[in-house]
């Protein structure tokens, strides 16, 4: 099978590999897929205070294609709110990267990675207030967080 | 010395024609062009001649008793069609069942579906974790409606050789026809069909240095040999073959009660072989196989077979040597690296290990200089990791991960050298970027992840 050029420059220079703190609040993670199916996607995001990701790395275990999907897909959110990068659908990347109908799948993933790393994130704020509103009004909590405010 | 790139390390697939097989087919293509069919000239004598050479050439490498015995094709696939479909449709009043190994090549397996949907019942044999089939189990499977027995002398992905003396004995003491696909195999490790009982063996010319596009069948004429044992009686042996005593003395113009030593070869009458033409035409090949036979390709195949006769052993022992020294670099330098298959018994020239965490195809991408092939999913269009290493209980995962170095004739040490570097940094590369790597080193139990299958 040949490749585009975009699908070999991303997996060739793959941007943004790395690894974030997960326990980081302010960090969120997705893994998704299984390595019975041959693909597994971690994708992290470091949102700041105002909503907006400042940074985000990933690790694949997949193909050349699953490896340029995600790649792609930190360049993309990086800068962006949430709600701007939950938006990106897999059609987004299937286009800019020109992949074949066998590797769709690849590109379902990276957003899928996107989403599970926002979800995530958002659920460890929702944790997080609710364990600060219970020390405000006094209540015990066993969930807070030791560095909480 | 220099490295030219890119390196084939792909000889499962298919071979480069020997430059001395190029040479005495070139001829054939214009002055010498004749129809090997036409029996009222020169032309046609010229290429008949030339295509009987061929034959007692490819006779000789795999031990044929006579040149009549080789069907020329065009390819394994045909021959495996033909074998299968041929002595089904010929032997269907006698019985309808046949056996054959769950890592058979798709020409076997897919040819094995149509029969079943035509009526006839296939046993589907498992093999061990190093690839094999136990011959207890193919005799095991054999019932009194058993006509054929395929199994494939050597495995085109993990290399894995079958114990075919073994499984020969037996299906000749049962009546039972064996056929084997011995594509991968002939001129790298030993075959011999009289040695090892085989009736039928496919073979193709692009897989020993000949041309693409030009195969074989041979179909036994000659009767079996039977190497006597201590202990062995003219009475025995006949019961051990169901062949009639009294043939059995005839073929071998023996005095009935005559010792018998140990180490005498005796034939065995076996009944004539029958298959019916998947082809129909001219008549061709004894009427098993018609239409105007390559010439040119045919003659390339001869001098292949001739080269693999003479040369074979030896090249052999170096591409062995080779592999070993791929494999052993590989091994030094990388944990986590898993042998796909018996090492023992093993085509010289075939390494298909999984590097765990590290998917084929990206690994693959990653040494895109060097051509090897992959049991990953990502290869196929099915989306299905290789049934050849599922059948081991090789995991999806490390199926996902394998890669197959397939060395041959004209692979050197400089480039085993060149690859082994190169794999080694790359692996290291990709398993940077594995998320896999990274909780197996922190001592995840990837096991007791609960991922999301897609």
């Amino acid at each position: 099978m040949a490749y585009s050029d975009k699908v070999i420059d991303h997996a060739e220079n793959p941007r943004n590999v790395g690894t974030l703190d997960k326990d980081d609040p302010n960090v969120g993670t997705g893994l998704v897929g299984a390595p019975a199916c041959g693909d597994v996607m971690r994708l992290q995001i470091k949102v700041n205070d105002s909503g907006v990701i400042e940074d985000a790395r990933f690790k694949t275990f997949g193909c050349g294609s699953a490896i340029a999907s995600s790649s792609l897909a930190t360049e993309w959110i990086k800068g962006k709110s949430l709600d701007e990068a939950e938006a990106i659908k897999n059609e987004d990347i299937v286009n800019e990267l020109n992949l074949p109908p066998v590797k769709i799948h690849c590109s379902v993933l990276a957003e899928d990675a996107i989403k599970s790393a926002i979800a995530d994130f958002r659920a460890k704020q929702a944790a997080r207030r609710e364990s600060v509103a219970a020390q405000k009004t006094g209540a015990p909590s066993k969930d807070a967080p030791a560095n909480a405010e | 010395m220099a490295i030219k790139l890119p390196i084939f390390m792909d000889y499962h697939s298919t071979t480069p024609v020997d430059p001395r097989v190029l040479e005495e087919m070139l001829p054939y293509f214009t002055e010498k062009f004749g129809n090997a069919a036409s029996r009222s000239h020169s032309f046609g004598w010229t290429a008949e001649e030339a295509v009987d050479y061929a034959r007692e050439r490819i006779a000789k490498l795999i031990g044929a008793q006579t040149e009549k015995e080789i069907i020329f094709t065009s390819g394994a696939t045909e021959s495996n069609n033909l074998a299968l479909k041929g002595v089904a449709e010929y032997y269907k009043e006698k019985g309808d069942h046949i056996i054959t190994t769950v890592t058979e090549h798709k020409a076997v397996l897919d040819t094995c579906k149509r029969l079943e949907k035509d009526g006839f019942r296939v046993t589907y044999l498992a093999v061990g974790k190093d690839g094999r089939v136990d011959p207890e189990e193919v005799r095991k499977a054999i019932t009194d409606k058993t006509i054929l027995v395929s199994i494939m002398l050597a495995n085109n992905e993990i290399g894995t050789v079958q114990p075919l003396e073994e499984i020969g004995r037996i299906t000749r003491a049962h009546g039972v026809l064996f056929h084997t696909d011995a594509v991968q195999g002939v001129g790298k490790v030993e075959f011999d069909v009289q040695k090892m009982n085989v009736d039928l063996a496919s073979l193709t010319a692009h897989k020993m240095y000949g041309p693409k596009g030009v195969g074989a069948l041979y179909v036994r004429r000659s009767p079996a040999l039977h190497v006597a044992a201590a202990g062995d009686t003219w009475e025995s042996v006949a019961k051990a073959y169901k062949a009639r005593a009294g043939k059995l003395l005839e073929a071998n113009g023996a005095a009935a009660g005559a010792k018998l030593e140990p180490g005498a070869v005796l034939k065995v009458p076996v009944p004539r072989l029958r298959l019916v033409a998947q082809m129909d035409g001219g008549g061709h090949e004894l009427g098993m196989r018609s239409g105007t036979l390559n010439v040119p390709g045919i003659v390339g195949f001869g001098k292949a077979a001739e080269i693999m006769r003479t040369e074979g052993k030896a090249d052999s022992a170096r591409i062995l040597a080779l592999r070993n020294r791929l494999h052993e670099k590989l091994a030094a330098a990388i944990d986590e690296i898993y042998v796909n298959g018996s090492l023992e018994h093993r085509l010289p020239g075939n390494l298909n290990v999984s590097f765990n965490f590290v998917e084929g195809e990206a690994m693959m991408m990653a040494i895109k200089d060097v051509a090897v092939s992959s049991g990953s999913a990502c290869t196929s269009s099915s989306l299905e990791p290789s049934y050849v290493l599922r059948a081991l209980g090789v995991g999806d995962e490390l199926a996902h991960s394998s890669i197959r170095f397939g060395l041959g004739r004209f692979n050197t040490e400089e480039e085993v050298d060149y690859v082994a570097d190169l794999v080694i940094r790359k692996v290291k590369h990709l398993r940077e970027m594995s998320p896999l790597y990274e909780m197996y080193k922190e001592g995840v139990d990837l096991k007791s992840v609960q991922w999301t299958a897609h």
